[in-house]
């Protein structure tokens, strides 16, 4: 799993019973952002990756609507305390095919980068990358969220 | 010219298609050229999009050059080239617009950037020759969901747009979901023609009153839940029921605001554009509600609803009409608003 490539011993687990403490944890991460971070989120349909982005584009300050980039890969956002890279990996095979369509500029710009399904392109990601791996929890709604 | 005609040359590479296609007069097709791969996704469960700057790269030339032969043109027969600069990604868009700046300069040929939206709005001109704005406009594809006021040839209005996924990305996640495959939209919309499409009430989201903006980013989840709730009841699952009811949660939404659009404006006229537009339940549904206002709806055939150089030729054609002119230094703008 891509989340043993970094310090696995170091792992946290954060439960997110719903969307409110989503949000919370999109707004904390949002704040310690800074030029050059990658999020790294990994989780399947409906676990919320998404939802989670837009929280920390809220927390970033972006105020343009956080649409899906499955088409385009990815989207742009400059209205925020710094720029938003938010990349949607889903379409491709490899991390190959993501350098191709000229993702280093944005992995090494001046903005922050949130990939989702980062899985699939784990072999071209920085070491220093922030992994978010989303599951279903227990109950309804309910979502945890490996940090590591 | 040729043959009296005014010859435009449209260059489309926003996406995953590399496209040419010369179109006379603005309306007339004379070929079309879409490198498109699609038996090749397949096999993937997603699209594996040609968006590498790479693929584009390989196609572009042969793509333009085989346009040009199709319509028996040569490019001293062509008065202008027109491309798509935006939205899109940046390294397929680059490629198109680079391609089209060195025939422009090296051929000596008028040169407009184009709006793909604009371009997915104008392929209704092609296949409508009497079409003529005003008109309300309805694309809905795999990227875009957007409702859009067109009241002359150079001048649109979006009033609406998805603040999610697009309706096409809402077929294929739930195709996906329910072991439908790729490609989502035709599929879903076989599955749902065996289907019952009030098996499951799938909530519909019309958001604030009066708004045109769109939301189909729900629907995944509430497809995903209602197939956990009864799995864990060790109930089978109708595959056909949830496409149908799926499907017509999308389509009734969609074809509501598009008709209340149309009536707020005054419009008897809607135009469809983009890959969703092909959908059967869609017209099925928007033509019954549209003949109980006496509006008449409008749609370009399949190969002009998903993405083509055709379309970006006619609205090029028509942006000339009315003094627009790009310079060499056209760059693509990968979040080109509407």
């Amino acid at each position: 799993m891509l989340y043993t490539r970094s310090a696995a011993d170091n792992m946290t687990e954060r439960i997110l019973r719903n969307e409110s403490d989503t949000r919370a944890f999109g707004l904390e991460l949002a704040e310690k952002l800074q030029p050059g971070d990658v999020i790294a989120l990994v989780g399947d349909l409906g676990t919320g990756k998404t939802a989670l982005t837009r929280y920390i584009a809220e927390g970033l300050g972006v105020t343009e609507t956080i649409s899906s980039p499955t088409f385009t890969i990815v989207k742009e956002y400059s209205s925020g305390r710094i720029p938003l890279f938010h990349f949607d990996v889903y379409r491709l095979s490899d991390g190959g095919e993501l350098l191709d369509i000229g993702a280093d500029e944005y992995l090494n710009g001046n903005g922050a980068c949130i990939i989702e399904w980062a899985d699939i392109v784990a072999d071209v990601l920085p070491d220093d990358a922030i992994v978010i791996q989303l599951l279903y929890g227990e109950n309804e709604g309910e979502r945890i969220a490996v940090i590591g | 010219m040729k043959d009296g005609k005014f010859i435009t040359l449209g260059i489309e590479s926003s996406c995953d298609e590399t496209a040419a296609s010369i179109v006379a007069d603005g309306r007339e097709l004379l070929s079309n050229v879409i490198s498109s791969q699609i038996d090749i996704h397949t096999e993937f469960g997603g699209v594996v999009p040609e968006i590498a700057s790479r693929k584009h790269l390989e196609n572009v030339n042969w793509v333009i050059e085989k346009a040009i032969a199709d319509a028996g043109c040569t490019t001293e027969d062509i008065d202008l080239i027109g491309v798509t600069y935006g939205p899109g990604l940046v390294g397929a868009l680059l490629i198109g617009v680079a391609a089209a700046k060195a025939m422009a300069f090296a051929c000596d040929i008028p040169l407009v950037g184009v709006n793909h939206m604009h371009g997915h709005v104008a392929a209704n001109y092609l296949e409508h020759p009497d079409l003529e704005p005003p008109f309300m406009g309805l694309v809905v594809s795999g990227g875009h969901t957007n409702i859009i006021f067109v009241e002359e040839y150079n001048s649109c209005r979006k009033l609406g747009s998805t603040r999610d996924d697009a309706a096409g990305e809402a077929f294929d996640k739930v195709a996906r979901v329910i072991g439908l495959g790729y490609p989502g939209g035709p599929k879903v919309d076989r599955a749902a023609k065996g289907g019952n499409r009030d098996a499951i009430a799938f909530k519909r989201v019309y958001l604030e009153q009066g708004s045109y903006d769109f939301s189909f980013s729900g629907l995944k989840t509430q497809a995903l839940n209602y197939l956990n709730t009864e799995r864990q009841a060790g109930r089978e699952i109708n595959v056909n029921d949830v496409a149908a009811s799926f499907q017509e949660a999308v389509v009734e939404v969609i074809v509501d605001k598009a008709i209340a659009a149309a009536l707020e404006y005054d419009q008897k006229r809607i135009v469809m554009a983009g890959g969703v537009a092909s959908n059967s339940r869609l017209r099925e549904l928007i033509s019954e509600r549209a003949a109980e206002h006496d509006i008449e709806v409008l749609r370009p055939s399949p190969v002009l609803c998903t993405d083509n150089g055709a379309m970006i030729a006619s609205a090029a054609y028509y942006a000339y009409k009315n003094g627009e002119r790009s310079g060499f230094d056209l760059d693509a703008v990968p979040g080109l608003e509407f």
